[in-house]
Parts: C-alpha cells; sequence; structure tokens
C-alpha cells in the first residue's frame, strides 16, 4: 500500500467562548491512502465538519498533528492541494458559471490558455458546458452543486473536501450526483472527505465509512466497504448494499 | 398618478376655498415659468441656469461625499479599532443640523461653487460609510473559507469577494445620498453672498412670495426634479452594474 496522503494522529478541538468549551473532537486519529473515497458519518454536532476543516487547514487544531501529501496542513493549502465543496454552493453571484469555476484558477495566477481552456473542460465533465453563461441564480440547486464541483476541480486537487455537498439536494438529484461523482473520482483520481447525513449515499460511494459519535466527537467505527466498483443503479440493488447500510446504521446507535 | 395628484390638489383648492398664496392652481405655477424676469429673461430660462448651477454643485458633491465614504467604508471595515474610535464621530457629525453648518462652510471656504459641493458631500458620505462598510462585512462565511482554501490574498479577497459583495449595499446608498446631495447644494446657496443656484432662487421666491407665489412653487417643483433626475440616474447605472443581484438589501 502507499503512504498515506492523510494522517491525522490524535487530533482534538474545543471551541471555546465565554461561557464554556465545547469538545467537538478528541483524540482524532485516522489515515487515508491515495485514491480512497471516504465518507464521515455521525449524528449532529459529532465534529464532521470540524473534522473536515481541521484537515483542510480552515479550522486550527487544539492538539495532535495532521500531515497532508507529507507536509503540514498549512502547507498543504498554501500549495493549493485541496478542492473543497460546501453543503451550500458558495458560488459567486456576480460570476457567470464559467467565470465561478475559473476563479480558483485566476486566484493561482494561471496561464490564460490555462484560464479559457479549463473551466471549459470542467463544465462539460459535470455536463453544465450549455450553461457556461448563466448566472448562478438562473440554475436549479443541484446543478449550482455541480458547478461547485467543477470549480473544486479547478486546480487539479490531489484531496477533494466535501462537506455535506448534497445535503439540500432532492433524493432524486442526489443519487444522480453521487453517480457524477464517482465518475469524476475516478477520472481525476483524487482522494476524497465527504461528510454526510446519508447512510445510503455514503455506502454507496466510500471505500471506507468513518463512523462518529457526539460529545466529545470521536470515531467509533470504521466500515469498509467491499461493493464492486464500477457502481451504479445495479449496486444499490445488491444485497451487500443493504447488509452494509444495515451495519452502519447499528453503527449510529 | 400625475394625473390623480393634480386632481387632488385642484379640488383641495376648491374644497377648502385656499387663496392662491396658500396653494395655487397648477396653471398658475406652469404659468410662471414663461413669465419674464426682471432680467428680460423668461423664468424657465432662469430657472433652468440655476437648475444646472445646482446639479452640478450636487455631482461634484456626491462624487466627493462617495469617495470620502468609500474610504471610511473600507478603513473601518479593516479595523474594527477605526471604527470604534471614529465611527461615534461621524455619526455626530449628522447629528448637527446642515442648516447650522453651511453657513460655516460658507464663511471658511468662501460662496463659490465649491463651498456648495463640500455642503452636498457632507450629506452624502455617510450613508455610504454606514452601509458599505455594512456590506464589506456580509460576506457568506464559506464564501470566505472558498478564497482561504484556494490561498487567496488578502488583496484578492477584497476585490474578489468582499467589494462584489458590498456592491448592492454600495448602490442602496448612493440612491439616497443623490438626493441628499442635491439637498445639500440647495441649503449650501441659502447663505448671503450666494448669487447662482436653486437655493438664492427659492430665497428670493420666499421673500415674494406674498406678490407671487406660484413662483416658490415653480422652484420647488425644479429643485424636486432634480433630485429625481439624480435618483434615478444612480438606480439606472445600479441596474447595469448590480445585474446579478436581484434582492437589493435595505439600508
Amino acid at each position: 500500500m502507499a503512504s498515506p496522503i492523510i494522517e491525522l494522529d490524535r487530533v482534538a478541538k474545543t471551541f471555546e467562548n465565554r461561557a464554556r468549551a465545547t469538545e467537538a473532537l478528541a483524540a482524532v486519529s485516522l489515515s487515508v491512502e491515495g485514491g480512497e473515497f471516504v465518507s464521515i458519518i455521525g449524528p449532529s454536532g459529532c465534529g464532521k465538519s470540524s473534522l473536515l476543516r481541521v484537515v483542510g487547514d480552515l479550522v486550527e487544531p487544539s492538539a495532535g498533528t495532521v500531515r497532508v501529501n507529507g507536509k503540514s496542513a498549512r502547507q498543504a493549502r498554501l500549495d493549493r492541494d485541496y478542492g473543497i465543496v460546501f453543503q451550500t454552493p458558495v458560488l459567486y453571484e456576480w460570476r457567470t458559471v464559467l467565470e465561478n469555476v475559473e476563479l480558483p484558477l485566476e486566484v493561482a495566477g494561471r496561464p490564460r490558455a490555462e484560464r479559457l481552456q479549463r473551466p471549459r473542460e470542467l463544465l462539460r465533465l459535470v455536463g453544465l458546458d450549455d450553461f457556461a453563461g448563466h448566472y448562478p441564480w438562473q440554475l436549479s440547486g443541484g446543478m449550482q452543486q455541480r458547478v461547485s464541483i467543477a470549480r473544486a476541480l479547478a486546480l487539479n486537487p490531489s484531496i477533494l473536501l466535501m462537506d455535506e455537498p448534497f445535503g439540500a439536494l432532492d433524493e432524486m438529484t442526489r443519487e444522480r450526483l453521487n453517480q457524477e461523482l464517482l465518475q469524476v473520482c475516478a477520472e481525476t483520481a483524487a482522494t476524497a472527505l465527504f461528510v454526510t447525513h446519508s447512510i445510503a449515499e455514503a455506502v454507496f460511494l466510500s471505500s471506507r465509512i468513518v463512523v462518529m459519535s457526539a460529545r466529545p466527537g470521536r470515531i467509533d467505527r470504521i466500515v469498509t466497504v467491499d461493493l464492486p466498483r464500477p457502481r451504479g443503479d445495479k449496486t444499490r440493488a445488491l444485497p451487500r448494499f443493504f447488509e452494509l447500510v444495515t451495519e452502519v446504521r447499528q453503527s449510529l446507535r | 398618478m400625475i394625473a390623480t395628484i393634480a386632481a387632488i390638489w385642484e379640488t383641495a383648492k376648491f374644497a377648502f376655498a385656499l387663496p392662491s398664496y396658500q396653494l395655487p392652481h397648477l396653471h398658475e405655477i406652469a404659468g410662471d415659468f414663461l413669465r419674464e424676469g426682471a432680467g428680460g429673461q423668461r423664468w424657465y430660462w432662469i430657472m433652468t441656469q440655476n437648475a444646472a448651477y445646482t446639479a452640478l454643485e450636487s455631482l461634484i458633491g456626491f462624487a466627493l461625499g462617495g469617495a470620502t465614504g468609500l474610504v471610511l467604508a473600507v478603513a473601518f471595515a479593516q479595523s474594527r479599532w477605526l471604527e470604534r474610535g471614529l465611527l461615534p464621530y461621524v455619526v455626530a457629525s449628522q447629528t448637527v443640523p446642515v442648516l447650522a453648518i453651511a453657513p460655516m462652510i460658507v464663511v471658511w471656504l468662501g460662496t463659490s461653487w465649491f463651498s456648495k459641493a463640500v455642503i452636498a458631500a457632507y450629506l452624502t458620505f455617510f450613508p455610504v460609510t454606514v452601509n458599505m462598510s455594512r456590506g464589506l462585512r456580509a460576506v457568506d462565511p464559506d464564501a470566505l473559507a472558498l478564497m482561504r482554501a484556494l490561498s487567496a490574498s488578502s488583496q484578492q479577497i477584497f476585490f474578489k469577494l468582499r467589494f462584489p459583495t458590498s456592491l448592492p449595499y454600495l448602490f442602496t446608498a448612493l440612491r439616497i445620498s443623490a438626493t441628499a446631495s442635491v439637498i445639500g447644494a440647495i441649503v449650501g446657496e441659502l447663505p448671503v453672498g450666494s448669487r447662482y443656484g436653486m437655493g438664492v432662487v427659492i430665497i428670493n421666491a420666499a421673500q415674494y412670495y406674498n406678490w407671487r407665489p406660484a413662483n416658490l412653487w415653480a422652484a420647488i417643483v425644479v429643485s424636486a426634479a432634480i433630485g429625481i433626475a439624480f435618483y434615478h440616474t444612480v438606480a439606472a447605472v445600479e441596474r447595469r452594474v448590480v445585474s446579478w443581484s436581484h434582492t437589493a438589501p435595505a439600508i
């Protein structure tokens, strides 16, 4: 096996305000190999999002170390190793769809030729090349989230961080986007860390599922998903799929 | 709408038997524009010249105040400390009646157009400062996290995120400031010594009100028209610039 791309060693995070201190994460250790798709699931307030944000250096851990691609999380962020997708699309509404996907390339100061070509490719990848000139408000929620995935991929990040990206979408849209996301990940060979509330979604997408419990947030179990790839609609009908869903559900009790 | 106002106007005049010095007929006001003035010029031409003068002062004041407001807003958004120190004085500046301040500014800066523009700017900058500094902070935390994940510089964050986010707030303020700047310029023309502008026309018309009440009403109509024109100009620019926004925040 290759060396881990993400390595968390006894990471803790305590949020403090004047009234009290909340222990969001307590001594979480986890290592993720290159090309893995790891979902994080757990009850509300179990620190799933905090864990994701600690990995992305958006939140400082109170204790413990985070190594990403063999360097500190901060260095990985400065090297733009991350692509990030939030629960809401967070598109800049004054930019067209194409310009939104171009944003990371612009910020990174990439050459003009790349800035013209790459966003087009990415929109084709998520099936939105016909909407390049539209503004975000003209798109449905599912389409907006696809734009935000395209934007996350703009700099070819080695790690995709996704914080309940499909949580606000209806079930049918969610399943379709799950399918697309698997294709995107297969094509880009990115390692994915994916926070979700949905057990079925976690089982369908992941190579491993990290089950967390709350107060303080810690890892209860890690379920390895041995479903065959490529996965599709048939995967959801496999007996093994239901077994795994049941297994994760029981772990969450 | 205009027909309705006219109908109410004339009905009120008739119903309460108001004499012309309380409420002149609309045709009397309209007729005043055609009357010959003291210098042999028709009043519509006198009004036009003075209105242009006032409009120019307002415009310069609007630009001056808008720029000042913008600079203050950016400074406040950058530094809480600066905001806490300066904002009370900015607020205090607006609680002083402009009528009291205007003569002093005219005394300091002379009776030229410049002192009027400064008074217009004085009324313009405040809404811009308050609303714009709010707009600069109204950034979605995740939009900011995205910039951080892209390891964007603070300049990039400002120009690519904060500034565009604040534009709807800026334009809401500018629409208010547009009308305020005209008021400021007119108030600036009221003190003795001024020779041109709607403020001068209003003062003179008020002096001769018992003789020619329609003249003051005509001056009011023209002054309002300047403000309305300013407002709609800003609103038109706003529609072009912030075409992506479909919710304009209130001040």
